[in-house]
């Protein structure tokens, strides 16, 4: 009896040990039947580039300005999704100013079979904020605007952080649906800076 | 025909799973209510119990139907239990189930009735959850088995009569969970935030609200679904009033009911369903403002914007609140609540939770705004944006019929508790163009100062609601200017001649 116990313990042991290997083994999950694009997958084409409309924030501070730069060329939407997010992330130089809190990356990007984009940021989007509701505009409508104005199978945004759907970044703006394309946050295009 | 049928037979079924909580007996047949959610779903089904030998017991194949589990007995007559390659085993004269080499006792041995092979209740969550790769809870007193992540609050009913007319009702939710309190014709109802709710009656053996029967105030109460607790009205229940206390672990609402003095009551409007009329004003007044709710934006950790002198928005807008109510108090004679009055973090929900609960009027949420432009200044007052989307959602959910006072029926349109304000966008958008009128010459304002964005704390009020930017902490003068009191004194005095102005020209 003794014998048979010991055995059925070694066996559970075996068991355990075996079922935790194979669960570090399985690949981070992400939506079902959802493209997926993430940092170490990206398809980019090496130096190929296509002309893309980012957004920064305009001279008054309470609008976005829109800007054409060139952005690395991707095969297939949520790819090239990735490339212009990344894009719109990276820091800008005077007289621009960028809408995105210091050291925000793009930690994956999925798009699901409806045309809404999950754009998961680091922790810093939030973090690294300024805290004002102004501003939040800016940050979430610039990622927002980039991905709808450029890729016209993305219909909607819903902004993700670490990995998680937030209420806000800093409390003010609803992230828990997705949005849409915004144009009344544009300035017009007369007095952006060139 | 169908949906009656089911709101008949689920209140029914839900009624006993509360009324069955209440130290009452328990019958040999009580069944065990098994939650579970499917999607955005919360499903609801039924499992069987036997008791023998006064010891309570499930069949093996129910719970291998619901769970997906294969039931194989050997030769010898031992059990195995298998669900995704887990499997745990049984031995007919043990009160034990071991897997993996993990042996965990069982208050009897499983038994044979007829062909069914019969385990006590408490195999459920003591062994079905080590198999399962869904979370398996039972709660034993309340026959309630949950599978998986679902937020279900124990919410204990305490009636207490406070003098001989009046009675004060007491909902304590454990973990805690917002509702939201109304008055629907002979309904007074409380939704719970909750994907169901397991009701328990603390004081009361015999009859729920017995006390309040015998008062006139309440009459009888029933879980119509998952998450409602609906108290049906007595011919002496005068009106109402809600107490909100979170603790740490549990949110209790006080009710306070008063007495009609033997008069009817009257019935309510159905122009603002789900909002009924406020209950009858015992105090003076014929104000119909009576409370207003002001929400110092962020505290505690959550500091808010900054400036570069080191002013924090949280304190600004405690400061800047703490006015606005002593003001609004003594110059209207009304109720005026805070989110917070110290400096602590408040979930966003619990804001909104307390105008909404206390039946406010008006919802005011301070803030001070941040720009990477230093030269940018002035103040905004902002209402809630809904999108196409969010306006269908709301209008989806179906209206439904609820029994009035006259014996005829009356239509209410349940919004749900996240888009609330949906309702209100136009009598917000109203209330910010006042509050800009007000403030206008007097501090600066931005180039657009009232504007519509979906702002998260806004969304779920169930009255007028804006949200106020003071001005910028990241100009060096606003900053100054901000954390001022010369400031602070106009701002506040233009916001109560607002809400002055906006309740007489609103005709409330």
């Amino acid at each position: 009896m003794i014998v048979i116990a010991g055995v059925a313990a070694v066996v559970g042991i075996v068991v355990t040990l075996w079922a935790a290997v194979i669960a570090r083994r399985r690949v981070p999950e992400s939506p079902s039947g959802a493209a997926t694009s993430t940092a170490s997958t990206s398809t980019a084409a090496a130096g190929r580039k296509i002309k893309a409309r980012l957004y920064y924030v305009s001279m008054d501070g309470t609008k976005l300005t829109g800007v054409d730069r060139e952005v690395s060329y991707a095969d297939g939407a949520a790819a090239q999704a990735q490339q212009i997010v990344s894009a719109q992330l990276s820091p800008v130089t005077a007289p621009f100013v960028s809408p995105i809190p210091p050291s925000t990356t793009l930690r994956a990007l999925y798009l699901d079979p409806k045309g809404v984009a999950f754009v998961d940021l680091s922790k810093e989007a939030s973090t690294g904020h300024t805290g004002g509701s102004q501003d939040e505009l800016l940050t979430v409508y610039s990622i927002v605007n980039a991905l709808t104005a450029n890729l016209p199978a993305i219909t909607a945004v819903q902004v993700l952080v670490d990995g998680k759907q937030v209420d806000t970044l800093a409390g003010h703006i609803d992230l828990r649906r997705p949005l849409q394309k915004n144009l009344a946050i544009i300035e017009p295009e007369a007095s952006a800076p060139r | 025909m169908r949906a009656v049928l089911r709101r008949t037979a689920l209140s029914l079924s839900v009624f006993a799973l509360a009324f069955f909580n209440s130290n009452i007996l328990l019958s040999q047949q009580t069944p065990l209510t098994v939650l579970s959610k499917d999607g955005n779903n919360v499903t609801r089904r039924t499992l069987q119990t036997t008791t023998v030998n006064e010891q309570e017991y499930v069949a093996l194949d129910d719970l291998a139907s619901m769970f997906q589990l294969a039931v194989r007995e050997d030769a010898l007559g031992a059990l195995s239990v298998s669900s995704k390659g887990k499997t745990l085993l049984l031995t007919p004269d043990q009160p034990l189930a071991s897997i993996a080499g993990r042996v965990v006792s069982l208050p009897a041995p499983p038994v044979r009735q007829g062909r069914r092979w019969l385990v006590p209740v408490d195999f459920i969550g003591r062994a079905l959850s080590l198999v399962s790769d869904t979370r398996i809870t039972l709660r034993r007193p309340s026959h309630l088995v949950i599978v998986g992540d679902l937020r279900v609050p124990r919410v204990q009913v305490r009636y207490d009569t406070s003098g001989a007319t009046t009675g004060r009702l007491t909902l304590d939710a454990t973990p805690r969970a917002n509702s939201a309190i109304s008055q629907e014709g002979d309904q007074l109802v409380v939704r719970f935030d909750a994907d169901a709710i397991d009701v328990s009656y603390s004081n009361t053996t015999a009859a729920p609200l017995a006390a309040a029967g015998a008062q006139g105030l309440l009459q009888a109460v029933r879980v119509p679904d998952l998450v409602t607790l609906s108290f049906t009205t007595g011919p002496r229940f005068g009106g109402f009033r809600i107490t909100t206390q979170p603790s740490d672990t549990s949110m209790r609402e006080t009710i306070d009911i008063t007495n009609a003095g033997g008069q009817q009551t009257t019935e309510a409007t159905p122009q603002l369903p789900p909002v009924t009329p406020p209950p009858p004003d015992l105090n003076t007044a014929a104000s119909s403002l009576r409370t207003i709710v002001i929400d110092p934006g962020h505290g505690g950790e959550d500091e808010g914007a900054k400036g570069a002198q080191g002013t924090k928005e949280k304190d600004v807008t405690l400061a800047v609140a703490r006015r606005v109510k002593t003001a609004l108090e003594a110059k209207l004679g009304i109720r005026v609540l805070l989110t917070r009055d110290d400096d602590r973090a408040v979930a966003i929900d619990e804001r909104t939770a307390l105008a909404n609960n206390n039946k406010a009027d008006l919802f005011i949420s301070l803030h001070a705004n941040a720009s990477w432009r230093p030269t940018l200044s002035g103040a905004t007052i902002s209402t809630a944006r809904f999108s196409p989307q969010d306006e269908e959602m709301a209008h989806a959910v179906a209206s439904e019929l609820l029994p009035a006072i006259n014996g005829a029926a009356r239509g209410i349109d349940f919004i749900p508790w996240d888009v609330a304000q949906i309702q209100y966008v136009t009598r917000s958008e109203a209330l910010a163009r006042t509050i800009a009128e007000h403030l206008q010459g007097k501090v600066p304002l931005t180039m657009n100062p009232v504007d519509s964005q979906p702002m998260r704390v806004l969304e779920p009020a169930n009255m007028p609601a804006v949200l106020i930017e003071l001005g910028y902490l990241t100009n060096a003068e606003q900053e100054k200017q901000l954390a001022g009191s010369d400031f602070q004194t106009t701002f506040v005095q233009a916001v109560v001649d607002a809400v002055v102005k906006f309740h007489d020209e609103s005709g409330r």
